[in-house]
């Protein structure tokens, strides 16, 4: 007989095993797919690899669309950890490409055009997670709702600019005009697409982490979230740490957002985002809300999306696959998390 | 500006916001009844998509538009087991699993509608719902054309009100609902499987789901495409609020929205061409959100929502 125990601590190799358990399970579900498409699964997933880190140009590739994820990432983790469900990371990455856009288009010196970009984006972004935020601290609205409902709001807005003011007049394109060159993010890697933002984004983590363990408002974010009865009692102003974090979480959004306009595009489109924001859940998740853990859980899913293009081009599985992977990764997550809860105990029958 | 107004408030006015209502009603009730038992459904936004597209291609492949919405029915109910599983009988964070679901289940849509039709330059249609008008009924002024001139699946949203206000408030299974959503010890206590009781309500919710997705890719579009359902599931979610867990109220909250989305739509084609479209659009999700502000401080919602239940726990 076996039987399920409370577990009061767990092991430390808990956080790598757990995230390598659901993605191996992942893999093996999601591998009836691409027989059910009719390829070799070993190929298709070979494939998948070569592509996204086979050689040192596919590791570029992947770790430039690693960053957006890190940070949505990032953003999710720290609103999880005060259980404020930060679910607009997405809207607040539109916001903050938007913002830098603006200010990538005005003429200046290129630092400082990066630097007032990289404070723009930030700021939409926050501004974009304050509503949430303060419409659960003062009308007691639910956050995931209003922030998947405000997602909406900022694309439809994202689209009425491309489509008006910022339309090319010239092409007709629903594109907005280019940033000036000057504040393109500078290439790290001469031949590839390595920027500037990719090393941002990496830096992010560990600041972030230090930020979530060793500062006041790291601790102050994680006992609201832990018990947020507790947190009021100790004298924490739980509303203002929820309106702390959401800035915080909408900043982190909103760089995602910058990266991706100073780094990549150098313009912003309807299709600037592929769903980094609702990846950045995923991401938080398979890291168990650990900003280190954000890095390698971002680039596994930069890896899956490069990777499935590839494969969609030489195995004829749709690369939607890559989306059903990010699903699945979730779901198996949250059930492998059940092991940090609970162990399975063999029970003697004889006893 | 009273000709606008004029061109707002035609006949086909009303019949459009029966129409808007009908999927919304149906996810709505869907996800009531999720939430009265104890579970939030988040994975709504995506199993209306799997929905939509299972249906719209079993129609597509058979001929039959009633077997289409057997089978988004049944893949509602599938989703809904599915969450079920992770949040009633494993007891995971309800808001987490959700997004994963819907996440699954729109990645799922996408391949499978990707693999089964193919990337053709113009999508495949059906020939969707057509509309049956009620003898009699129908030829009541204003009110006949707008409601009983309406698809099939809109007169299933009509019964399918009342029905789920008397299955809720009158029926020992309805009570068992509402007792393992508010008090799941006393529930258990008094002997009715709280674990039994909220799989069925998450199952009963994704068929209600399965519904509203069929009507989208069956009756409105006659096709499926990927913004299909584009924020209604998410719509349905603060319409549960609004409508304060309440079948009746939450219908109504149904109508309210699609009277705001259809005003859009008739504001986007009426002359109102200096305001971007994109503005109009904006409009229902803006109201829902200040609705929400205006309703949820006193809103009362089930008390055990988003806790998980096990016995052996005090």
């Amino acid at each position: 007989m076996f039987r399920l125990e409370v577990r009061t601590s767990t092991p430390a190799w808990f956080n790598l095993a757990l995230p390598l358990l659901a993605i191996v399970a992942t893999l093996v579900l999601c591998s009836g797919l691409i027989a059910l498409a009719g390829a070799g699964v070993l190929e298709s997933y070979g494939v998948m690899f070569t592509a996204s880190l086979g050689d040192s140009y596919a590791i570029t590739e992947t770790l430039v669309r690693a960053a957006p994820m890190i940070f949505t990432g990032l953003a999710v983790a720290v609103a999880f950890r005060a259980k404020f469900w930060n679910i607009g990371a997405e809207g607040q990455l539109l916001a903050g490409a938007v913002a830098s856009c603006f200010v990538g288009a005005i003429p200046m010196p290129g630092p400082l055009a990066m630097l007032l970009m990289a404070i723009a984006g930030a700021a939409a972004g926050a501004a974009v997670a304050l509503v949430p935020a303060t419409l659960r601290v003062k009308f007691k609205v639910d956050d995931v709702v209003s922030s998947l409902l405000l997602n909406s709001v900022i694309y439809y807005a994202l689209m009425a600019l491309i489509e008006g003011p910022w339309k090319d007049s010239f092409s007709g394109y629903p594109i907005s005009p280019p940033i000036e060159d000057s504040a393109n993010f500078p290439v790290l890697i001469e031949g590839t697409r390595l920027h500037l933002g990719v090393v941002v984004a990496l830096i992010a983590a560990p600041l972030i982490w230090f930020l979530i363990v060793r500062t006041t408002l790291g601790f102050r974010i994680r006992v609201t979230g832990e018990n947020p009865e507790a947190a009021r009692y100790g004298g924490i102003n739980v509303e203002r740490v929820l309106i702390s974090t959401a800035l915080l979480s909408g900043a982190l959004a909103g760089l995602a957002g910058v990266g991706e306009v100073g780094g990549v595009h150098f313009q912003v489109m309807s299709d600037i985002s592929p769903g980094y924001g609702y990846s950045g859940i995923v991401v938080a998740m398979l890291a168990r809300l650990n900003p280190f853990g954000v890095v390698p859980a971002a680039i596994f899913l930069a890896a899956v999306m490069t990777g499935a293009e590839a494969m969609s081009r030489a195995t004829g599985v749709p690369a939607f696959l890559s989306d059903v992977i990010q699903g699945t990764a979730l779901l198996a997550m949250l059930v492998a998390l059940l092991f940090t809860a609970y162990r399975v105990r063999r029970v003697g029958a004889a006893r | 500006m009273s000709a606008v107004f004029e061109q707002i408030f035609q006949v086909g006015f009303l019949a459009a916001i029966i129409r808007i209502a009908t999927p919304l009603a149906l996810a709505t009730l869907g996800e009531m009844f999720s939430e009265r038992a104890g579970v939030l459904n988040l994975g709504i936004e995506g199993i209306m998509l799997l929905c939509a597209m299972t249906g719209f291609t079993a129609t597509s492949l058979s001929g039959s538009l009633w077997l289409g919405v057997l089978t988004a029915v049944l893949t509602g109910m599938l989703m809904g087991a599915l969450h079920a599983l992770f949040t009633v009988a494993l007891g995971l964070s309800q808001h987490v699993c959700g997004i994963g679901v819907t996440l699954f289940s729109s990645g799922l849509a996408y391949f499978l509608y990707r693999l089964i039709f193919g990337q053709q330059s113009v999508p495949p249609s059906i020939k969707g719902f057509q509309t049956v008008p009620i003898p009699i009924l129908s030829d009541i002024p204003v009110l006949g054309p707008a409601v009983f001139n309406q698809f099939a699946l809109v007169y299933v949203a009509i019964i399918a009100i009342p029905l789920a206000a008397f299955v809720l408030y009158r029926t020992p299974w309805g009570l068992s609902v509402r007792m393992v959503g508010e008090n799941p010890r006393a529930a258990d206590s008094a002997g009715v499987s709280v674990i039994a009781t909220r799989f069925q309500a998450v199952i009963l919710g994704g068929a209600l789901m399965g519904l509203a997705g069929a009507f989208l890719s069956m009756a409105q579009f006659n096709a499926f495409t990927f913004g299909v359902v584009s924020g209604r599931g998410w719509v349905a979610i603060a319409l549960v609020v609004f409508g304060r867990w309440d079948p009746w109220r939450s219908a109504g909250a149904a109508l309210l929205f699609a009277f705001v989305d259809a005003l859009q739509l008739r504001m986007q084609a009426s002359g109102l061409g200096h305001i971007p479209y994109e503005a109009f659009l904006m409009l229902p999700f803006i109201f829902t959100i200040v609705a929400m502000a205006v309703m949820s401080r006193n809103a009362v919602a089930p008390s055990a929502l988003l806790k998980p239940f096990r016995r052996e726990e005090r």
